[in-house]
């Protein structure tokens, strides 16, 4: 076990991050415990004194009723029994898509328009999974929440999609097909009645709609080129505001917290995302890795556990200590395989800090449970574990 | 006997961190032994098969990967929206994939709404190669192109919106070919021959969204298959002991006694360390109990595959194919 060249990685000092960052925003793939170590996070901060707010997107059922969600609601609760004497205080608020994407509707929209595209059916029916909508609506609700209220510090959570880096791509993407051709032609008849097609004559302009006629019909382009209308109209300010909102995330005091396990597929998919804000300037607070097996007998090795329990079947009478032994050679073959893929991330990026959690038999569902966490993470545990 | 003798297309589903794709491929090795012919499929872009049979990334080609046990062979395929639609256009419109009509629909954009931008369509287009390769033709006009098809899906949380898609699609065009692609879609996704597992651990979470999931599909129509928990690790402790392995009770005067025997040095605090690890496994086995009463009230057939001691790779695979097998999935 003894391997002293390995690396080690520089320990996150939580506290510092939760009593300076204005705004923290977790992140990573989906399963690894994202939203419990947002909670987490914010409700040490609150403790810590600072009024803070935890924005969540979807948090399991319990974990939420933990906080006192009980359903989804796009305005800010205030957390009770969060220890408030050092004058801090916890707000959480679970984000509903739907909502938000109408109220941007009802707000953005020109007078009049408003109701006909909430008709619209492809609104009704894209609207809520249309690419970005989940991150760009986390990010509008971060935008207005950092304007509107005068919060210490706003934690975020970020949507479960398949990649953390669809989160970074998408507004981005929505902003690029907003600005493209297609949109312009697809508006053409919603904004002159149908006769348009005649006056915008481009090469391919006839080949395009043709083509798309003959794909989906004449019917669904017109509901289509509705519903691109409306989507145009509400997001006339929707540049402006998603470069806000990207400033907002480069600003001094946000920090992202990339959150894995300790398995392969979700550290490659933090790696990913620790370059992805290397090269966009985006600051990073660090590396949380959850659910991390550790032993405080790592001088008794997996092998000579092991060893021990065969020695012990031979003699029989033990059954007990020899299970007690494997149980503990498992704990340690798990230990240094966690190790060794932690080992091999902070080689790749070794300036970024990492704390890790223990890993708990049950799921957390309360605020003492969250609170175990945040002190877990407080206590700075990665540079403790002997290699 | 198996558990699905009519299912043609296997749809696996769970929740991020469950092992889904290592299960669905495992569910591929196992239908293609004794000489079956079986398509694995990924849609999410991930090239996760690639990784799981350690092979280069996958083009967008369905291709060998593995010879199951008797002689069957997997194909592989990652499903990629932007080939799925030329591909579509190609059969249905007659439109050259470099042709002048689909260079004009990459030019104006329209590949990238439909693929990239909104996800419904997306699901449209993956949904219906997926149903095109399980109606496919076999080469000499008789019986299928493929003995069974296996989809490594998106995660629980969307499975039932991904699979439905095409319903909702097709519910807003009255008339018209996107209308009869779709109807064509859903034929197949509710009819018998498919069956959508879902992947679980025996942790709360999973087992929770496992449950919604079940709901969910059953709220639209679509068929529900087996669950299948992964990665359950071996009873290690004696059952007799559990009770006190959790309150930490365990008898330290016998551990130790033990421990000695095994010629280990039993200091107090080596032996305080082994029952408070006693008592976390102790806790999780009992949580875990919770979890599979909790499964078995949905009463979908069910199985249980170990935890492998490494990274998956083709031998764990094969591990992995048998248990299915041996316990009737298959």
């Amino acid at each position: 076990m003894a391997k002293g060249t390995a690396r080690r990685a520089p320990a996150m000092d939580v506290d510092a991050v939760l009593d300076s960052a204005k705004i923290l925003v977790c992140t990573g793939s989906g399963g690894v415990g994202k939203t419990t170590t947002a909670a987490a996070l914010a409700l040490r901060a609150a403790e810590r004194g600072r009024r803070t707010v935890v924005l969540t997107i979807d948090p399991a059922r319990r974990l939420a009723q933990s906080m006192g969600l009980s359903e989804l609601d796009n305005t800010p609760r205030r957390v009770e029994a969060v220890d408030g004497s050092k004058g801090g205080s916890l707000d959480a608020m679970m984000l509903d898509m739907k909502r938000t994407f109408d109220e941007i509707v009802v707000t953005h929209a020109e007078p009049g328009k408003a109701d006909a595209i909430l008709q619209n059916p492809f609104y009704q029916a894209l609207s809520s999974s249309f690419a970005g909508t989940q991150e760009y609506m986390a990010m509008e609700k971060l935008g207005q929440l950092k304007a509107t209220s005068d919060y210490d510090l706003i934690v975020v959570d970020t949507p479960p999609t398949r990649s953390a880096l669809d989160f970074l791509d998408a507004p981005e993407r929505l902003t690029a097909f907003l600005d493209g051709r297609m949109v312009r032609i697809l508006l053409a008849p919603a904004k002159a009645g149908g006769k348009a097609y005649l006056k915008v004559v481009t090469t391919g302009f006839n080949v395009f709609t043709s083509v798309i006629t003959r794909i989906i019909g004449a019917q669904v382009l017109q509901d289509v080129s509705q519903f691109v209308a409306a989507l145009e109209t509400m997001f006339g300010g929707f540049r402006e505001r998603a470069q806000a909102t990207y400033d907002l995330l480069k600003a001094p005091g946000t920090s992202f917290v990339v959150v894995a396990t300790p398995e392969r597929d979700a550290l490659r998919e933090a790696s990913y995302f620790v370059e992805r804000l290397a090269e966009e300037s985006m600051p990073l607070a660090g590396l949380v890795v959850n659910r991390v097996h550790r032993s405080g007998s790592a001088t008794l090795t997996s092998e000579r556990s092991t060893a021990g329990a065969q020695q012990l079947d031979e003699l029989g009478g033990h059954e007990l200590t020899a299970a007690v032994l494997r149980l503990h050679a498992g704990r340690m073959a798990l230990a240094s395989r966690e190790r060794r893929l932690q080992d091999r991330f902070s080689g790749a990026h070794p300036g970024v800090p990492v704390v890790e959690v223990a890993a708990l038999p049950g799921d957390v569902h309360d605020l003492d449970g969250l609170r175990a966490v945040g002190e877990d993470m407080a206590s700075g545990k990665a540079a403790a574990v002997p290699a | 006997m198996a558990d699905f003798p009519d299912v043609r297309l296997h749809v696996v589903t769970g929740k991020g961190g469950t092992g889904k794709s290592t299960v669905a491929a495992a569910l591929a090795l196992a239908l293609a032994s004794g000489g079956k012919r079986v398509l694995l499929a990924e849609v999410e872009g991930r090239q996760g098969i690639a990784q799981l049979f350690d092979t280069p990334p996958l083009p967008y080609e369905e291709r060998k990967v593995a010879v199951a046990r008797g002689g069957g062979d997997v194909y592989a395929l990652a499903i990629d929206p932007e080939d799925a639609l030329l591909d579509y256009l190609h059969m249905f419109y007659r439109l050259s994939r470099t042709g002048v009509a689909a260079r004009t629909l990459r030019r104006m954009g329209a590949i990238d709404f439909a693929t990239t931008v909104a996800p419904g369509l997306r699901d449209v287009l993956l949904t219906g190669k997926v149903k095109e390769a399980v109606v496919r033709k076999g080469p000499r006009g008789s019986g299928h192109a493929y003995d069974a098809v296996v989809i490594d899906a998106p995660p629980t949380g969307r499975i039932a919106r991904f699979l439905n898609i095409s319903h909702e699609i097709g519910g807003l065009a009255k008339v018209g070919p996107l209308k009869s692609q779709s109807d064509g879609v859903m034929a197949v996704l509710r009819s018998p021959q498919t069956a959508v597992h879902l992947v679980t651990l025996l942790e709360e979470m999973p087992v929770q969204e496992t449950i919604d999931g079940v709901q969910e599909l059953h709220a639209v129509g679509l068929p529900v298959g087996a669950v299948v928990v992964n990665a359950v690790r071996e009873a290690v402790l004696p059952p007799a002991h559990l009770a006190a392995a959790e309150l930490g009770g365990l008898d330290r005067e016998a551990l130790a006694v033990g421990l000695k025997a095994a010629g280990l040095d039993p200091t107090e605090a080596l032996v305080s360390e082994l029952t408070a690890e006693a008592a976390d496994h102790a806790t999780r086995v009992a949580l875990e109990e919770r979890g599979r009463a909790a499964l078995a009230a949905l009463d979908r057939p069910s199985y249980e595959l170990p935890l492998l001691p490494d990274t998956v790779d083709l031998a764990g695979l094969y591990e992995l194919a048998a248990a299915l097998e041996a316990q009737g999935m298959v």
